[in-house]
């Protein structure tokens, strides 16, 4: 009892909470490098931000494996948080996610260990919710891809600084590969795995 | 403490047999008389299907009978305690009261007030609700046996 007493709550209403922030990944994922803002708010566990809070009540279930990198998973917090509100299981191996929840970016495992899908279930990857430390200051990238008109321009301070290095393989992978979402409090920016880097300002 | 904890733990299954056959008019007309404290949901009212299983002859192999509809939520007070709600059905509205009066139970302050103005009158009409209906089933009752027959 003690463990459920200490646990923030979920939305506070569920139903369009959940369907309003569905609508602002949707906005984000279709106009990549565009800043989506979350509404709805819910408790969150220490380590979360409110839009990753957000968005974990939003799309995670029992069907969605949930990998935690070593801030997500420091305290039990989160792991009960999770299993409270989702059900979603929190597994260790990264391989068989469907969501990673970085907290700590600048540690980001190498991309290798997470799933790209495969040819024929390229859905059945792992999308990155990494928690940034600015959507709205720092280095300007320049995007281009489905989505974007000509290219966008996203000024952000993103961890790891070579993220869209790193991101270069979803080129060579396609269909699979990574999806990514950047969480800033209740600001998100998705990166699809069709987004590429024109250059760096 | 052990002792105290399953003490506190009858309690609340005894309160949670009454609360979730009772109507939720009832349970609401109850929980009026009585000052509420402040509380939030910690999981809002929802409705779901839980696997209702049996057994082959009672005590046989187990198999999945069918589904159910239920309700559950959680309600948190401010002075810490949780309390759940599940019932059968999609009475959301019953399952959060249902919620609240659980965590009122395991609350030192409410918990008297709760036993004596909500859980007690309504145990008492489910009771009568029950006996009314065992009465009524009773008065129908055929007892069938056999005359010995003359042979020859």
């Amino acid at each position: 009892m003690t463990t459920v007493a200490g646990l923030p709550a979920g939305f506070a209403d569920k139903v369009l909470s959940a369907q309003s922030t569905f609508r602002s990944v949707m906005d984000a994922m279709a106009r990549p490098g565009s800043i989506q803002r979350i509404a709805s708010t819910a408790g969150t566990p220490a380590t979360m931000m409110r839009g990753t809070a957000a968005i974990a009540l939003t799309l995670f279930d029992h069907d969605t494996p949930i990998w935690l990198d070593s801030r997500m998973s420091a305290t039990p917090d989160v792991g009960k948080w999770l299993k409270f509100h989702t059900s979603a299981p929190v597994v260790v191996d990264a391989s068989i996610a469907s969501f990673a929840l970085v907290g700590d970016p600048e540690n980001l495992p190498v991309l290798d260990r997470f799933a790209f899908g495969s040819n024929e279930y390229p859905d059945r990857s792992t999308t990155l919710i990494l928690q940034v430390e600015s959507l709205s200051a720092g280095p300007v990238v320049e995007l281009q891809g489905p989505g974007i008109d000509g290219t966008a321009a996203l000024r952000a301070s993103i961890q790891p600084r070579d993220l869209f290095e790193r991101l270069a393989i979803n080129a060579t992978l396609f269909p699979r590969g990574i999806d990514v979402v950047l969480v800033n409090d209740d600001s998100i920016v998705a990166i699809p795995r069709t987004t590429r880097l024109v250059r760096r300002g | 403490m052990a002792g105290e904890e399953s003490h506190g733990q009858i309690r609340r299954k005894a309160a949670m047999a009454v609360l979730a056959h009772s109507k939720v008019t009832d349970i609401a007309g109850h929980l009026s008389r009585i000052e509420l404290p402040v509380h939030e949901d910690l999981r809002e009212p929802e409705n779901g299907l839980v696997m209702v299983r049996g057994r082959v002859g009672g005590d046989g192999a187990p198999f999945n009978l069918g589904e159910a509809t239920v309700s559950r939520a959680a309600v948190r007070l401010s002075s810490g305690e949780v309390g759940f709600g599940y019932t059968l059905g999609r009475d959301r509205e019953k399952a959060r009261l249902i919620a609240l009066c659980d965590a009122m139970v395991q609350s030192a302050e409410f918990g008297a007030a709760i036993e004596a103005q909500v859980v007690a009158p309504l145990r008492a009409a489910m009771i009568e609700r029950r006996n009314r209906k065992a009465a009524e089933t009773a008065a129908t009752r055929v007892d069938f046996y056999t005359l010995v027959r003359g042979e020859g």
